[in-house]
């Protein structure tokens, strides 16, 4: 799960790590009383999305008055903010922070990892920060310091110290620099984090340490025992048809496609688009209803891939191993009698009973395209996705001429 | 001969009076496995299925001398109970829980390593599908009908899509020496080269099919050990082509962050390595009948 910037910067404070006079504002009149009560003559207005390189995409603005600080909220609220990393369709801002400007002397990166391959927390530090870390990899991959955190004693200061140094602090600010590696540690580990990034650690002229910007992201497998965490959840940052998934208990991820897929098991799932893409289709989504493939689960998966508007055909491909292929089917035929099927629908069963569960899909009276193979599925849902494509053509093609 | 799991295997299972965990365990049994007892903390004493229950891995070990122990625990006590089979002398562990979180299995892979490399226990999981040595015993969740007995290991990451290529390769007569599903997360037990190294030791497996996904440097790591010791032939498939970049695919596991986690990347990796890898999912049977001779002449009869 991802958080705002804000969020980041008020759950790392807590574990004492610097951060800037700040505030949050949903109205360019809160954002220029939040001016107001940090003082001083310079401020940041920062667009809260998740997402990286806002300032890149014009998300973050400098003002040096009140009424700067008013007109640049009133630009940025309610704007769709387009970056790399949110793709085309952009996230909309809808809340801003703001901050107190900070004179800059240097910009460092500092971030924790979950590293898979020595199965500890990894600390990645460069001089060079300011940029993102694949750039700083490829341009100035010598900047780079990585420390492995030992994870039945946790960090050591003298780590902490290391990577300190190795970023070039004074020797007074040494302490500060320690407090702050430290800090983030500890917050990555105490809230099942699985990223902390800040990005850049600036080191501010009166050579004191800031963090001008944060970004943290959390296991979801631990959120059950953060619920602190879990409440800072934004939806609307969110796919709206990952948030009706998740809602639901359905595992989803929203692509770009028109086949809709509904499959039991990530693994089968991926391979089922992977067929799709093979066949000369492309995915509307990834869905895995679970191993269990229970008659309520398939309906809940109709009702969410069938309420996006890219899905021009569905694909089902469900193999049932303990749950017996007629029972699967029974199910499917249930559920259509609840949702409205506008779409070609293509089920492929695989596993315990197939023969039986044909039976019960081929009988059933229902437009169901069945099919045997992983393949035929595939090549069957993209055979009839694209005559429906070319029917639609030519009654909007009637349509006009009309 | 099998991996990991035989005919002889005294078998616990932790959690074992819970609903899901009751049914497998009676298809566990029902299927050949030597199912000796379980631990429900709180419940020792009592009999459940016919089966001895344990408050304590210990004392399931002591009073059944089981070897091998199969986890049904909710997530937020499995990583408890694993190192609790661990410290009790289990030799194979294997979690099926999903949803374990990342923090809590760093400190399951630390606290195994107390344990001399000899005496400590093999971790299989979690998030898996679980062993199965078809015509022996098994110890997990899957249909064991789609396993013909035979001479070709499988290791993967998925479930159903492990089902898939077991039942593929039934349908061109394949038989499998041992199945093992490594899981969906991102910190699990045992990776794809702890297990290609004991199906490389196996007398009785020939070949090896290697399912794996997006996300994480195990298959890179497995590509590595194939090119420097393994001298029977791999086939591999990789889940995820059409996977968009930091996007979680439903694993936990299943995320592409760094240079060489993409389904392409990783494809040519393993090809480097002289890895059979079937180009879609819907070839993953005929693939493996192609790189081993073992399914020719099923395969000439089914074309």
């Amino acid at each position: 799960m991802d958080i705002h910037e804000y969020q980041a910067k008020e759950l790392l404070a807590n574990f004492g790590v610097p951060i800037p006079r700040g505030g949050l504002a949903y109205s360019p009149e809160q954002a220029a009383y939040r001016a107001r009560e940090i003082g001083g003559a310079g401020w940041v207005v920062k667009a809260q999305v998740h997402s990286g390189a806002r300032g890149k995409a014009g998300g973050i603005k400098f003002c040096t008055d009140e009424h700067q600080v008013w007109d640049a909220a009133d630009s940025l609220l309610g704007r769709r903010l387009v970056t790399h990393q949110t793709g085309p369709a952009g996230k909309v801002v809808y809340r801003l922070y703001v901050e107190a400007a900070t004179n800059v002397e240097t910009e460092l990166y500092l971030g924790f990892v979950l590293d898979r391959d020595t199965e500890r927390v990894m600390v990645v530090a460069s001089r060079a920060g300011g940029m993102e870390i694949e750039e700083i990899s490829r341009e100035r991959p010598e900047s780079i310091v990585r420390v492995s955190v030992e994870p039945a004693v946790g960090m050591q200061a003298f780590q902490a110290r290391e990577i300190a140094f190795a970023l070039g602090l004074e020797s007074t600010q040494v302490a500060q620099g320690v407090k702050t590696i430290l800090g983030c540690y500890r917050a990555f580990r105490d809230l099942d984090a699985t990223m902390v990034e800040i990005n850049p650690l600036a080191v501010a002229a009166d050579g004191s340490l800031v963090a001008l910007d944060a970004k943290m992201t959390f296991d979801d497998n631990a959120l059950f025992r953060r619920p602190e965490i879990s409440e800072l959840r934004d939806k609307s940052q969110e796919d709206a048809r990952e948030t009706r998934a998740t809602d639901r208990g359905l595992s989803y991820v929203g692509l770009d496609g028109a086949i809709g897929c509904i499959i039991n098991g990530a693994g089968l799932a991926m391979a089922t688009m992977d067929m799709i893409k093979h066949a000369g289709g492309e995915p509307a989504n990834f869905l895995d209803i679970g191993g269990g493939a229970t008659p309520e689960r398939v309906a809940k998966a109709f009702n969410v891939v069938l309420s996006d508007e890219r899905v021009e055909a569905l694909l089902v491909n469900i193999f049932a191993g303990i749950n017996r292929c007629d029972w699967v089917a029974s199910g499917i035929v249930q559920a259509l009698d609840k949702v409205e099927m506008s779409v070609p629908l293509v089920v492929r069963l695989a596993g315990t009973n197939v023969e039986e569960g044909r039976t019960i899909l081929e009988t059933s009276g229902r437009p169901i395209i069945a099919a045997a193979t992983l393949a035929e599925a595939a090549e069957k849902v993209v055979a009839a996705w694209r005559e429906g494509r070319t029917n639609r053509d030519t009654v909007r093609a009637k349509e006009q001429v009309a | 001969m099998s991996i990991l799991l035989n005919r002889t295997t005294p078998v616990i299972v932790q959690g074992v009076t819970g609903r899901i965990a009751s049914f497998h365990t009676e298809e566990m049994a029902a299927y050949g496995t030597k199912v000796v007892g379980g631990v429900t903390p709180g419940k020792g004493g009592t009999v459940h299925l016919g089966l001895p229950v344990f408050n304590s891995v210990k004392d399931a070990v002591r009073d059944t001398g089981a070897k091998a122990s199969l986890l049904f625990v909710p997530p937020p006590f499995a990583a408890d109970a694993i190192m609790e089979a661990a410290d009790a002398g289990i030799e194979v562990c294997v979690a099926i829980t999903d949803g374990i979180p990342a923090g809590d299995m760093i400190q399951v892979k630390r606290y195994m390593r107390r344990y001399k490399k000899e005496q400590r226990m093999r971790l299989i999981g979690p998030n898996c599908a679980g062993v199965i040595s078809p015509g022996q015993a098994m110890m997990g969740i899957m249909p064991p009908h789609i396993y013909a007995p035979g001479r070709i290991g499988i290791v993967g990451r998925s479930g159903t899509l492990g089902y898939e290529a077991a039942s593929q390769m039934q349908a061109l007569g394949l038989g499998v020496s041992t199945s093992v599903g490594i899981g969906g997360d991102p910190i699990n037990g045992s990776s794809f080269k702890d297990i290609l190294e004991l199906f490389q030791a196996d007398p009785e497996t020939d070949a090896v099919v290697m399912i794996g996904e997006i996300g994480g440097p195990q298959e890179s790591a497995a590509a590595s050990y194939i090119r420097d010791y393994m001298t029977k032939p791999v086939i591999a498939y990789v889940a995820g082509l059409t996977a968009p970049k930091g996007r979680r695919m439903g694993h936990a596991g299943a995320i592409i962050s760094a240079f060489g986690e993409s389904a392409d990347e990783k494809v040519r990796i393993l090809q480097e390595v002289g890895v059979h890898v079937a180009p879609t999912p819907s070839d993953i049977g005929i693939t493996v009948a192609r790189s081993t001779g073992a399914g020719e002449t099923a395969h000439a009869e089914r074309l």
